[in-house]
This record gives C-alpha cells, sequence and structure tokens, in this order.
C-alpha cells in the first residue's frame, strides 16, 4: 500500500499539470509598460508557494499568446531548466497582449496487475493504455494559467473568450488592479457566465508572512464576483470545477481549471 | 475706414474671454544628497470632481534615449498619472511635455486662454502633482481650487520625500 502511495505520489510529481496540489502560474516582470521597443519576460512554473520556484516547470509547448489585435504571438528566448521555464514577449504592438498556457487533452487512471496508474494525452493517443485496464475512467481536462499585459493604453480585443473552458473576463480591464479598490469580474464556462465557482485568491511573497491571508469569492448567479485588493502585489486566482459535458465521447468526465495572475498596483 | 477696423478688433478680441483667470502654480524639486542622483518625473494635472484628468499642465520626463531606453519608458512609474491618462496620451504634447528639471523652484503661469485650461468648465478641481525620482520614491500632492475664482485664492502642499513645497494661487 504505502509503495503504491509512494508511486502515485511519484506521478503526481511528474506532471507538470497537476490537479490539486500544486499552483501553476505565469508571472511576468511587469504588466504595465511603456516605451519604444518594450519586451517583458515571464516565468512560467508548478509550485506549492507564491511566487517561488521549488516544483516543476511549465512546458513551453503549452503557450498561447495573442496580441492587442488578436493574432498569435510567438515567445521568444524560451529555456526550461529544472524549476521553470522562462520566455520573452516582444510588446511591439500598444494595447493588451493575453498570455496564457492552455492544456486540453485527455486523463485516465486505471488498475493493471492490482496497480493504481495514471495516463495523460491526446485522443489520438488513447491506444496508448493497456487493454487489460480495468476500471478505466477517462476523464477530459481543459486548464487555462494566464496573466495579461498591457503596452500603452489598455484594450480588449485579445480579451475576448474562446467560448472553451473556463475563462475570466475584468469587468474594468485585467490591468487595472490598484490596492483598497474593488474589482469585478465575469467567470465563464464554455462562454457562458457560471454561477456558484469557487475561487481561490492568494497574494504573493508568501514566504515572508504567517499564513496564507487567501480570499475566498464565489461567483454569484450572473457569474460574477467582486474582490476588494488589500494591498499591492501580484495576487495568484484560481478555480476549477467538474462537469460531464466532454466533447470526447472516451471521456465522461470534464475537468476544468483556472488560473490568473493579476498585478495590483498601490495608490 | 475706422468704424470697420474697429469691428474688425472687436470680432478678434470676442473670441477669447474679456478677463484673464491665471493659475500660478510652483513645484519645488527638493535637493537631495544621495549617491546616485536622477532628476525626477513630475506630472502636473487638474483633476475634477470624478477624479480623472480634467487637463494636462505639465510633464517632465526624459526626452532622450541612452542604454536603458528611451525616456518614455518609465512614464508608468508616474503610477496615477499613467493611469488616468499618461497611458492614453500620444507625448510629446506641445507645451506640456518637457524634459525633466533640476532641483530648485520650478514657477508654472497658465491662464483660461491657455489650450489647457480654456476648456475647462467651472467648477471645484484638484491640482495634482506626482513625481517619481529612479532608484528613488514617489510622492503625490494635492491642493484643491475652485476655476474660475470669484476672489483670489491660493493653497499649498509640503511634500516630505520627492517633492518640496507646491503652491497654488488663483487669481480672477
Amino acid at each position: 500500500m504505502k509503495r503504491m502511495l509512494v508511486l502515485a505520489a511519484a506521478l503526481a510529481a511528474a506532471l507538470p499539470f497537476a490537479a490539486s496540489a500544486h499552483k501553476a502560474w505565469l508571472l511576468p516582470s511587469q504588466t504595465t509598460i511603456a516605451g519604444n521597443d518594450p519586451w517583458i519576460t515571464v516565468d512560467a512554473a508548478v509550485s506549492n508557494d507564491l511566487f517561488y520556484f521549488n516544483h516543476v516547470p511549465i512546458r513551453l509547448e503549452s503557450l498561447q499568446i495573442t496580441a492587442p489585435d488578436g493574432t498569435a504571438v510567438q515567445a521568444q528566448n524560451g529555456a526550461t531548466g529544472k524549476f521553470r521555464s522562462v520566455f520573452d514577449v516582444q510588446l511591439s504592438q500598444q494595447g493588451t497582449y493575453r498570455i496564457a498556457s492552455v492544456n486540453d487533452g485527455l486523463f485516465a487512471t486505471y488498475e493493471q496487475n492490482g496497480e493504481r496508474k495514471r495516463w495523460r494525452g491526446t485522443v489520438e493517443r488513447l491506444g496508448e493504455l493497456p487493454r487489460d485496464a480495468t476500471n478505466l475512467q477517462v476523464s477530459q481536462s481543459i486548464g487555462r494559467v494566464e496573466t495579461f499585459v498591457t503596452h500603452g493604453a489598455p484594450n480588449d480585443t485579445a480579451l475576448a473568450p474562446t467560448g472553451r473552458g473556463i475563462e475570466l473576463i475584468a469587468l474594468s480591464h485585467p490591468n487595472d488592479q490598484f490596492a483598497g479598490e474593488p474589482s469585478r469580474f465575469r467567470v465563464l464556462v464554455d462562454g457562458k457566465p457560471a454561477a456558484g465557482l469557487e475561487f481561490e485568491i492568494v497574494r504573493g511573497a508568501t514566504r515572508y508572512r504567517n499564513a496564507q491571508e487567501e480570499i475566498k469569492v464565489s461567483s454569484d448567479a450572473k457569474g460574477e464576483f467582486s474582490v476588494t485588493w488589500p494591498q499591492a502585489g501580484m495576487y495568484w486566482l484560481e478555480t476549477g470545477s467538474e462537469d460531464d459535458r466532454s466533447s470526447v465521447k472516451q471521456a465522461s468526465k470534464r475537468r476544468l481549471s483556472y488560473v490568473a495572475t493579476l498585478e495590483v498596483l498601490p495608490q | 475706414m475706422r468704424v470697420t477696423l474697429t469691428i474688425a478688433l472687436s470680432g478678434l478680441l470676442a473670441t477669447s474671454p474679456a478677463y484673464a483667470a491665471t493659475l500660478d502654480i510652483n513645484v519645488e524639486v527638493p535637493k537631495l544628497n544621495v549617491a546616485e542622483y536622477h532628476r525626477p518625473y513630475v506630472a502636473v494635472w487638474v483633476e475634477g470632481a470624478d477624479q480623472q484628468v480634467a487637463a494636462n499642465l505639465s510633464v517632465w520626463y526624459q526626452q532622450t534615449s541612452n542604454s536603458e531606453g528611451h525616456g518614455t519608458k518609465w512614464l508608468p512609474d508616474l503610477r496615477q498619472w499613467w493611469r488616468k491618462s499618461g497611458r492614453t496620451l500620444q507625448v510629446p504634447v506641445d507645451g506640456v511635455t518637457g524634459p525633466t528639471r533640476p532641483a530648485g523652484k520650478h514657477a508654472l503661469s497658465f491662464s483660461n486662454r491657455t489650450p489647457e485650461l480654456r476648456q475647462l468648465a467651472p467648477g471645484n478641481y484638484t491640482l495634482v502633482v506626482e513625481a517619481v525620482r529612479e532608484v528613488g520614491g514617489r510622492e503625490l500632492l494635492k491642493i484643491p481650487f475652485s476655476w474660475p475664482a470669484g476672489a483670489a485664492s491660493s493653497g499649498r502642499a509640503q511634500g516630505s520625500s520627492e517633492l518640496g513645497l507646491v503652491t497654488l494661487a488663483v487669481k480672477p
């Protein structure tokens, strides 16, 4: 029993997109920028503490960067190390960039020879699952980890929902958070406002205080919620849900998760 | 002939107000004894009751490029000004933006004929001065005033770190 638990823990550690225990995040070097040729650099990692690199990196293949005109942008100078990936983004256009890591695939658990095993992959690779697998449970998993950066005046072209999985609409703008002020958000699942989603919001620099001081809030009937930022800082925001609206017939369940990194500036 | 000239002249004068309300501001950049001194970026603006920018009066920033970037790179450090106006403004703005200034008292004079103030509707406003210094701090000062003033009035605010004395005199 102990060996199985150790194996399961090792497998959980190896999965860059772990379901619950760890926090995934993108950390931009700044979110409000100006100048003739501004660049930012972004850290992408999964860890237990905010915003410290102590577990595994987020893989760069999952990156989706959207420019203020809605077109796709390539990350530059990407590198993946032991605890984090890092990449640069050249902000050639004025407006708001949406920088995301999106994982959209299948997740399976099964038993083989009395051992509980896990598998991650895509629909095309379902054939990899062994024929003698029992208690097979396949679920679809859509996860989005994102942040936002504005060069000059903000706009919202890049913020248009894709309509897939959980997405967050900042009702003023995701780069308009200031300490002591309330910000309002609307959460969407597959493009529609979703009520009752629970959010956990934690300010960074957790190492230097004695409590997480997390903010917990749920979306109301209109899918909206409000947060009043106690202090300036980088904040990590997460929510998740499960339903049975998988788009793949082999998967009975669907797990959705969403993380955003929002910068709250001082007054 | 003389009658025609008089009519033409009064036609010109009719486009600007008969009185000249003035707004005289003095901003003191403090002399600081620091190892690495950089002139501060300063923004001076008028805010309405809605706390939005009603008029930009003066913005001082590095006009040139250096190895770290163009001077506009650090305009967002003027946090409140950037958020309320700077980020939608195309700089430079004639008569408003200019280079950084050294330690000392700097007099700025505006009137209801100045483009920035000409559009200002009568009401209660706040003069806001925000200053930020590279490898230094940031300070913001506010002085309320009415425009145009029924009678001459003045106001002042004393900074404690990145700004010295800021004074405001409104004359009807």
